[in-house]
């Protein structure tokens, strides 16, 4: 059933123009849910950005094809139907806000698409709304803060009312105050409206915020499952070049020392609960 | 760096911010025009407290104003000393072989108030309107071009985002001269071409990010569907009220109030004596 996918990829290959040093992706098989959090994993150069941008056709394939919601990509007549629905979001807000005033910027997509005025004011007081930033609406953006200004790029983008949101590395230039604001805005979107979500990044422990981490290597799809079954292949993550979340690594190493503690954990209480639960059964 | 404080906008919500930006921009128009129609101190008095009264209204900061005409003071004060020295007429005073006129003294007078009062008017107009009020009132007024082929509405998105970007490169500019200043590049000491070599080092990483900015900018307005064919619908309308007519009206009327009215008042710092 190819419509109940937001995305399918089938046997995606692409590669930059001009660059002989083999392709960016090799025939990439890839479908996301309707509804679902992906998070994108991989390091420099595993060619991350490179799938997420052509999830709305940014970029098109060399070989093979993507399809949004049954559309095909290539195709050039319904390239605005694509974009319309998955959004993308970058790592650096200011080059993505357009306008001046915040409100003007929101309003940026709906104009493009010629929405009737009363239409496009609605829609940007409620995507403004739906990212907490509706009593900034008469601010300049540049006297934002970094996550908000990412939460005013993000509304820019649910104006559109898109199905789908992916994220570029959105945290990546934020401080960690901006960077909770931005998970909690775009959590709240997955759980309260349904928008699917695609989160390339590279913090551990933002993929453990999604149902399902996708992780790249050199073009290809190295691991695909929930958070809890790629943080289990500690060693193999390793080989990848990137690091687990700390409590993973800490109870990993504990389980080889004792068998007793799962391999599985993903995040700082369930940790400790593991060990407690150890001590508790009088293990030690 | 801090001091540009061109384009930009002081939300309010005054009279002065409410009038139609189309007609904000054609008053102002009109207001230089009248600058220069001018001849006598007493009109440039009576121009001035009308800026004035603008400024109360919009209750933007006089001192904020003034921060408009401070970098183009040496200009004003190299302009009015030209005219001061080289204006023929009744002997001022002499410095050196050069002599000051009373008619050098009236036309530098001038000359300080015609410049500061048009850098000020225009500032009042940009910090009163958005930025995108303000380029979608130029696109409008321009919008009969449209017959001649001119891209009227790229030209706008092109200001719109000039002036979107001009207080994000001023920061970078400052980022960079700091950075160079912490590798040791002086920028302060030296002749004039000493000096502007120094600026490579600032240039240099300036357009490169420049240029990487408006790469990201590009595929970001891509994914929001923009694109040059075809309407754009406007978040704000533009519908001209009662009080835009009365603002065209008061200014077209400046015109004859000043050729037949204050240019004929025979006030001038010239003592009759000479």
């Amino acid at each position: 059933m190819k419509e109940q996918d937001m995305v399918e990829m089938i046997d995606l290959t692409f590669s930059y123009p001009g660059e002989k040093d083999g392709a960016v992706l090799k025939e990439v098989n890839l479908e996301i849910e309707k509804g679902s959090f992906v998070a994108v994993l991989g390091h420099n150069g595993s060619g991350k950005s490179t799938l997420a941008k052509h999830m709305n056709a940014v970029l098109l394939p060399v070989g093979g094809k993507v399809y949004v919601e049954g559309i095909d990509t290539a195709d050039a007549d319904r390239l605005f139907e694509v974009r319309q629905r998955v959004g993308m979001a970058f790592q650096n807000p200011d080059n993505q806000i357009v306008a001046t005033i915040v409100e003007e910027d929101v309003a940026f997509a709906p104009e493009n698409l010629n929405l009737p005025r009363e239409e496009t004011a609605h829609r940007v007081e409620t995507a403004l709304k739906a990212v907490d930033m509706w009593e900034y609406r008469e601010h300049s953006a540049h006297q934002l803060s970094g996550g908000q200004k990412q939460r005013v790029a993000i509304a820019g983008i649910i104006a559109m009312m898109p199905h789908c949101i992916v994220l570029d590395e959105p945290t990546a230039m934020l401080d960690p105050l901006g960077r909770t604001e931005v998970l909690n805005t775009v959590k709240k979107l997955n759980e309260e409206q349904g928008i699917t979500i695609v989160m390339i990044t590279h913090y551990m422990k933002e993929a453990t915020m999604a149902q399902r981490i996708v992780v790249m290597d050199r073009g290809r799809i190295a691991m695909d499952g929930t958070p809890r079954e790629v943080f289990s292949r500690v060693e193999e993550l390793k080989d990848l070049g990137l690091e687990v979340p700390q409590a993973t690594a800490l109870v990993h190493e504990l389980h080889k020392l004792c068998p007793a503690l799962p391999d599985n954990v993903i995040d700082e209480q369930e940790a400790a609960d593991a060990i407690l639960h150890l001590f508790k059964e009088g293990a030690v | 760096m801090k001091d540009i404080t061109l384009g930009q906008f002081f939300p309010g919500d005054s009279l002065i911010h409410r009038f139609d930006p189309r007609v904000k921009l054609i008053a102002l128009l009109l207001y230089m025009v009248e600058l220069f129609l001018v001849k006598t101190l007493f009109g440039f008095v009576f121009m001035a407290a009308l800026l004035a009264l603008a400024v109360l209204i919009s209750r933007i900061p006089m001192k904020l104003m003034f921060r408009a005409v401070r970098p183009l003071l040496l200009l004003i004060l190299f302009t009015s000393l030209l005219n001061l020295f080289y204006t023929k007429g009744d002997t001022l005073f002499r410095v050196w072989k050069l002599t000051a006129t009373w008619q050098g003294l009236e036309l530098g007078l001038f000359m300080v108030l015609r410049i500061s009062l048009l850098v000020l008017s225009s500032s009042l107009l940009t910090y009163t309107t958005s930025p995108i009020m303000l380029t979608d009132a130029m696109e409008r007024l321009l919008s009969p071009l449209k017959a001649l082929h001119v891209p009227v509405g790229e030209l706008a998105m092109m200001m719109t985002i000039a002036l979107r970007f001009i207080p994000v490169l001023v920061e970078e500019t400052d980022k960079i001269m700091s950075a160079q200043k912490a590798r040791g590049a002086d920028f302060e000491s030296g002749g004039i071409l000493k000096r502007a070599k120094a600026m490579v080092p600032i240039l240099v990483p300036l357009f490169i990010s420049a240029f990487r900015r408006a790469d990201e900018l590009a595929v970001a307005m891509e994914c929001r569907c923009y694109h040059t064919d075809g309407e754009r619908t406007r978040l704000k309308s533009m519908a001209m009220a009662r009080r835009d007519h009365v603002l065209i009206a008061v200014m077209l009327l400046l015109i004859p109030a000043i050729l037949f009215g204050t240019n004929r008042v025979a006030f001038s710092i010239i003592p009759k004596t000479l």
